[in-house]
């Protein structure tokens, strides 16, 4: 993460790049010699609780279970053992961790995609097309954010396993999802869930490019479908980036949703669902978890270090701008 | 832009490189037919037949290594009678089920290890009754003081299957030897031995309760066992059932007779410190200095066998054994605690009701048992199919004629108590807090 820092500095600098004297005060004195030192210092105690866990998850089972990881240094004892047993694990009742890291891309990728591409129609709806209520639209959706999950998971639960049915009449009948198709539900729920966030970051993206544009590309005859392909889509990358990462990372870690609507069979079951299980029932192989969740982190880091640029920006994307 | 294309590369390869791998995985499996329906080893299972290509989920908290050997138990009877067994174990089982029966998407079969979860599903009407023949076979097979705990208002809705003993204190078999020490029979040499220890210098006892959210448990198990012994089945049953005051005089009694051990700075905490070690000390090492010789005994269920590192010999002459955990009074007879899951069933097709009774009968739990690591209170289990010494043990223990057998009571009271104040109440009285403010303070936390 040390990488991030030097990062931010320079985005910061783009961004100001005709500073006032405040920023630009702040800017020297972020730049001076302590606050470097400081910085690296910061980013130095942050990474050791994962640079401990890294050296654990080297260490064979005897010595992590009776000792603190610093101690490998004095006492040097490494072995590849634990990411054998995780990546190539004994545990004939749920197979080996490539499937489920095949079920954590097929959960994930899905549910980033529809969220970015529902929402970023919606922004650009509720941002350049003027129709009676629209306010009052965006603000309903603003809100919904506040809403916490976990109580919409019955509820949602149900929608899937008994359908709608309004006075005796059968709105949707129930989905009867087997094995491989629960993936659907797990799509859908992670979308609604994304939706009300995607839509107000986006919208705050879409509503601050120049009106100038759209006019002209109106005054051309260009429609909107056409604006929103050919003017909006390339101005808006970097904030589709920055959200896709945000989701990408929230997906890629979830437990909770993933649990209750792709269960924890191995058909459905993503990564961190096998992650959870492989301690085994009472606990007794949590030396496992240790290099279990180095293999679940390659993937983010991955994502995270391949789109940096897009997520710093990102985060200056909610952010109201003058 | 460099610095793009490695980790994009990175990434098409990992990509690549799973496709491939799950594309083998879907190559494998799926051929189970019941051709060998008539064949002489399918015998026993003529009665489970008539429901082949039929599919039925199972839910528990089972996972892992155990969870393998459940799958293997059932092989047999899948392959006979192609009724398939989709099976699925969760960490987060109690938590999941309500949520999962809510939504409208139950399980067939899960196996709940609390009574009081059970109690909960069947008073809102969610279970469903157990068919003619799974109820004859457990009548048949059960012991009454277990197939009580599956019973909501007269009707039996949980059927055992797994059990374990908790009533265990555990040793070093070695260690003892060298020492000269015998294993205690009564409550007087426990403390006499404990005396004994403790002034050679050495702490003769450990423990720990520290379990994620659920720390404190362990020191509950203390507290029910000795309830047990000093007042009696009777008494305990009215404590659970809220029947008496969770801070009778009689409880207070029993968690002061607890805490001369628990709370005794001579005795504890081998290996780890103080008393106040006990509630850092996580339960699954709490034991392990026993090994070690840092610490002589430690009280804890027959499950902690597996938590002894590779290589340990759990036996009679081993380095890690348990004894009983000696009665107090004599009149008490000899109570036993212990905990299981029951079988329960949100649907009553007829694939599901086979399955059910097929888990009832001694042909699984023989071939459970032979698989290792399992015990049941089935008296149709031949010892003769059990192989380790310490389920040998708990089997003989729970086969025990003239032993009361009572369920943990932690899990017989309302989740409130039993899965809160009753743990964090614990926590507290072993950080020094008095026994009868604690006590108080979980009697004021129960469900009105």
């Amino acid at each position: 993460m040390t990488t991030a820092t030097p990062t931010v500095a320079a985005g910061a600098q783009k961004v100001d790049g005709t500073t006032s004297t405040t920023a630009g005060r702040v800017r020297r004195r972020l730049n001076s010699r302590t606050a470097t030192l400081v910085s690296i210092v910061i980013a130095v105690v942050w990474t050791i609780p994962t640079f401990g866990l890294l050296i654990s998850s080297l260490r064979p089972e005897d010595e992590i279970k009776t000792t603190g990881w610093w101690t490998a240094f004095t006492n040097p004892q490494f072995t590849l053992e634990n990411y054998q047993q995780v990546l190539f694990g004994r545990s004939s009742s749920s197979g080996q961790l490539a499937s489920y890291f095949i079920n954590s891309l097929a959960i994930t990728i899905p549910s980033v995609l529809f969220p970015l591409a529902f929402a970023a129609l919606a922004a650009y709806a509720l941002a350049w097309i003027k129709f009676r209520g629209r306010d009052w639209l965006y603000i309903a959706i603003f809100a919904l954010q506040i809403v916490p999950l976990q109580m919409a998971l019955v509820p949602l639960l149900r929608f899937f396993s008994t359908g709608v049915t309004l006075g005796g009449v059968t709105l949707m009948p129930a989905w009867d999802l087997v094995d491989e198709q629960k993936f659907a539900q797990v799509w859908f729920a992670h979308t609604c869930f994304a939706l009300p966030f995607a839509v107000f970051l986006l919208h705050n993206f879409i509503s601050q490019l120049p009106g100038d544009l759209m006019e002209a590309a109106r005054v051309d005859g260009a429609t909107h479908p056409k604006i929103f392909r050919t003017i909006v889509l390339p101005l808006i990358t970097p904030a589709l980036a920055a959200f896709g990462i945000f989701q990408f990372l929230w997906v890629w870690n979830d437990l909770l949703v993933a649990l209750i609507f792709a269960g924890g069979g191995n058909e459905t079951a993503p990564l961190t669902v096998r992650l959870a299980e492989m301690a085994g029932t009472r606990g007794s192989e949590w030396q496992r978890l240790t290099a279990g969740a180095f293999v679940s982190i390659v993937v983010p880091l991955v994502v995270f270090l391949s789109l940096q640029r897009f997520f710093v920006r990102g985060l200056l994307a909610g952010s109201v701008k003058g | 832009m460099a610095v793009f294309t490695r980790p994009r590369q990175a990434f098409v390869i990992a990509g690549v490189l799973g496709l491939a791998l799950s594309a083998t995985a879907c190559g494998t499996g799926d051929d189970k037919k019941s051709d060998k329906a008539g064949s002489a080893e399918c015998a026993p299972y003529e009665k489970y037949q008539g429901n082949d290509g039929k599919k039925v989920s199972i839910y528990a908290s089972i996972r892992d290594a155990e969870a393998d050997l459940l799958e293997r138990s059932w092989s047999q009877f899948t392959e006979c009678t192609g009724i398939e067994i989709a099976y699925e174990g969760s960490g987060e089982f109690e938590a999941q089920l309500p949520v999962r029966v809510d939504g409208g998407n139950a399980p067939d079969i899960a196996f709940v290890p609390q009574p009081g979860l059970v109690k909960r599903f069947a008073d809102a009407g969610k279970l469903k009754q157990l068919g003619a023949d799974t109820k004859a076979l457990a009548e048949q097979n059960m012991p009454a003081d277990w197939l009580k705990y599956g019973t909501v208002n007269g009707t039996l809705y949980g059927v055992p299957l797994g059990a374990n003993v908790k009533s265990f204190v555990w040793y070093s078999p070695k260690t003892f030897k060298e020492k000269g020490w015998e294993v205690p029979t009564t409550w007087e040499q426990l403390i006499a031995l404990s005396d004994k220890i403790a002034a050679s210098g050495m702490k003769p006892w450990c423990a720990g309760v520290e379990s994620g959210d659920a720390t404190g448990w362990p020191a509950t198990d203390w507290i029910e066992d000795v309830l047990l012994r000093t007042a009696g089945a009777e008494v305990y049953d009215q404590w659970t059932t809220h029947a008496i005051p969770f801070n009778d005089p009689r409880v207070v009694d029993a968690v002061d007779r607890a805490g001369t051990i628990l709370k005794n700075d001579k005795y504890m905490n081998g290996g780890f410190g103080g008393v106040k070690s006990i509630t850092t000390t996580a339960f699954q090492e709490a034991g392990l200095p026993v090994t070690t010789g840092k610490c002589a005994m430690h009280r804890q269920a027959s499950f902690y066998a597996n938590q002894f590192p590779e290589g340990t010999k759990v036996a009679a002459d081993g380095d890690a054994f348990a004894f009983y955990f000696p009665a107090i009074d004599a009149a008490k007879g000899k109570p036993v605690l212990g905990a299981g899951e029951f079988v329960v069933a949100y649907a009553d097709r007829p694939e599901v009701q086979a399955v059910q009774t097929y888990l009832a009968s001694a042909e699984y739990v023989n071939s459970r048992a032979k698989l290792g690591n399992w015990v049941t209170a089935n008296n149709k289990l031949d010892i003769a199919n059990v192989a380790s010494p310490i389920d040998k043990l708990s089997v003989q223990i729970l086969q025990d004629k003239t032993g009361v057998f009572r369920f943990d009571g932690s899990d017989l009271m309302p989740a409130a108590v039993g899965a809160g104040t009753f743990w964090k109440g614990m926590v507290e009285w072993l950080n020094g807090k008095a026994t009868a403010p604690v006590l108080q303070g979980i009697e004021s936390s129960w469900p009105k």
